[in-house]
């Protein structure tokens, strides 16, 4: 029996998929199950195994999340927290220097490298770097302080100024990321726009406004969904920029992902563990849907 | 003129002479708006690249020099890096992190590209399921998968010996936005060019390979970087599988190193540019392809 090319296709098309598909099943969709498993036991990493316990583990977080400074009030609050001040930020500073870069010729590689430097290095080497520059005393910023004449700055050393400090950083790390992004973006809005619009006597804020950002908005989305997302998930900072890794000082920088590593592989509370990634995953589904939901109007012209 | 020489067609050029007057005046105005782009694009690129020289100029600086602040070495030295290469296993895990940025990157441009040209390129049963099971991975967060798969690396012993090095990696050997991103590009490959080949006898591994992922090469290419990179700066699984020294990669060992010597800030620098200007390097020689590959793949996405 001969097969058709269209049977010997499919055929080709099941051996082309055959290791990939595996793979998903394997090594994403059943732990995928076993995450939302684990989180209802009380789960020993090493037998691989343990008893079922319901939600027991959500109820231990709720009552912990019910304690005032208990952890996980300050992981889930500090997160949105990092969300909050981290993300505008981050895209309203990489709209300005992608606008900016949009504008000249000239050096605009140079510039381009230099913004998206920071992006490909290793969060802990940045991480300690930036510590290096928040040092008491010694630090280059708190140099740079003295010698402008004002007080010396605690950063990462107080509670209240912790948070901000680290926020910093990752924006610092994550910008150039979003620059390029933008740039390419504008450089994708037809030129005969504008001519059009200036023609019309518009000025260059109303260029802005009426053409630039609104024929953003598809990136905007894709940014802010993204980098929300990039702020859910922080951990390589916080853990090597608060002291011992805890998320200190008095848990003012610990996050929920720091907290699961902390509960699940300090204190092999897997099932805890567990749960907060759950929790975790629940929580940036909703603020992704919401956003979604929320911003994604489209523009035509 | 310089800017009339810039726009192309007549009908535009028309439009620049009948405003050459307005055009005056906006020329003088377009100096002073380049020389403030330039003048805040150089500052924040300063604000960029501090940290970096900082860095280095602190890894080259004999201990005292940074008690007593000078912002460039008097002495520079070698020394730091001499003691940290001595005292350290840091050639290990240089190696290590080679070797499992090495194997899924390998991985992970074969797979990736395979599948992304078969969900492309051919007509099969369940294909929409198939596509839809791959890309809906991509709204778990990892985070949530780190217990499920220190489950099953200790039931497998992939927490152990030399198969640590396959525990590192394997979350990582096919992704789903790889695929995603492979199937895009396969869209500019035409079908009759495979057609031709099969009529000429050619199979249709031989046709993935010799002739449609030959001309999708530039997504390869900056598939493989940004598989490297990222491999070459992931943390938190490397962290939590790694249970020995010698299988730490590079910013695991790096955040272990801080602990060892938490006031030596010079070795601590010497440290985090061992860690950094390797990859910093790669990315300057590549910065064109990578740069683009940002903005291209993130207007796909």
């Amino acid at each position: 029996m001969r097969l058709t090319l269209h049977q010997r296709q499919i055929i080709w098309a099941y051996i082309f998929m055959s290791v990939a598909l595996v793979f998903f099943v394997v090594i994403r969709w059943y732990p995928t199950i076993l995450a939302f498993n684990v989180s209802f036991r009380d789960w020993n990493v090493f037998e691989g195994s343990g008893p079922w316990v319901g939600l027991e583990n959500y109820q231990e977080i709720w009552q912990d999340a019910g304690k005032p400074r208990s952890s996980v009030t300050a992981a889930f609050s500090n997160t949105v927290r990092y969300v909050l001040f981290g993300v505008p930020s981050q895209l309203v500073l990489a709209l300005a220097i992608a606008l900016l870069l949009a504008q000249i010729r000239r050096l605009s590689a140079v510039f381009r490298v230099a913004y998206f430097a920071p992006y490909v290095t290793s969060a802990v080497a940045v991480a300690f770097v930036w510590n290096w520059l928040y040092q008491p005393e010694t630090g280059l910023i708190n140099q740079g302080l003295d010698l402008v004449g004002l007080p010396q700055q605690p950063f990462t050393k107080s509670p209240a100024q912790a948070l901000p400090s680290i926020t910093a950083v990752a924006v610092w790390q994550n910008l150039g990321f979003a620059v390029i992004i933008f740039l390419a973006g504008i450089q994708q809005i037809p030129g005969h726009y504008y001519e059009a619009a200036r023609i019309d006597g518009a000025n260059a804020w109303q260029l802005f406004w009426r053409i630039t950002l609104p024929l953003l908005n598809p990136i905007i989305v894709y940014l802010t969904v993204l980098g929300t997302i990039s702020y859910l998930r922080l951990f390589a900072l916080v853990q090597n920029m608060s002291p011992q890794g805890t998320g200190g000082p008095l848990k003012s920088t610990t996050t929920v992902v720091l907290e699961v590593y902390r509960e699940g592989f300090s204190s092999y509370k897997m099932g805890y563990a567990g749960a907060l990634t759950v929790l975790l995953f629940f929580l940036i589904l909703l603020i992704t849907i919401i956003q979604l939901r929320f911003f994604s109007r489209r523009v035509e012209y | 003129m310089a800017t009339s020489a810039e726009i192309g067609t007549e009908g535009t050029l028309q439009i620049a002479e009948h405003f050459k007057p307005a055009q005056g005046g906006s020329r003088r105005r377009f100096g002073w708006t380049l020389l403030i782009a330039y003048l805040l694009l150089a500052i924040g690129g300063v604000c960029m690249v501090t940290p970096f020289f900082w860095m280095i100029l602190t890894s080259v600086k004999p201990a005292p020099e940074l008690v007593n602040f000078s912002f460039f070495p008097e002495n520079p030295t070698l020394q730091n890096y001499l003691n940290v290469l001595n005292t350290s296993t840091f050639e290990r895990w240089y190696l290590n992190s080679i070797i499992v940025a090495a194997i899924s990157t390998t991985s992970v441009v074969f797979f990736d590209t395979l599948v992304g040209y078969t969900l492309n390129k051919f007509d099969f049963p369940g294909k929409n399921i198939i596509f839809i099971g791959m890309l809906g991975t991509l709204m778990i967060p990892t985070e949530m998968l780190i217990i499920p798969w220190f489950t099953m690396s200790v039931n497998w012993n992939w927490h152990i010996g030399y198969t640590q090095y396959w525990g590192i990696a394997f979350p990582g050997v096919i992704t789903a936005a790889g695929i995603f991103l492979m199937r895009q590009f396969f869209d500019g490959v035409p079908n009759e060019l495979l057609d031709a080949a099969r009529m000429d006898g050619m199979n249709e591994f031989g046709i993935w390979w010799r002739i449609a992922a030959p001309l999708v090469k530039p997504a390869i290419a900056a598939l493989a970087i940004f598989n490297f990179i990222g491999n070459w700066n992931a943390y938190l699984w490397p962290l939590i599988l790694a249970n020995s020294r010698e299988f730490y990669t590079l910013p695991v060992g790096l955040s272990f190193f801080r602990g060892e010597s938490t006031t030596h800030w010079e070795k601590i620098m010497t440290a985090a540019s061992l860690a950094s200007i390797p990859l910093l390097i790669v990315f300057l020689v590549f910065q064109r392809q990578i740069i683009r590959g940002i903005a291209l793949t993130g207007l796909k996405g």
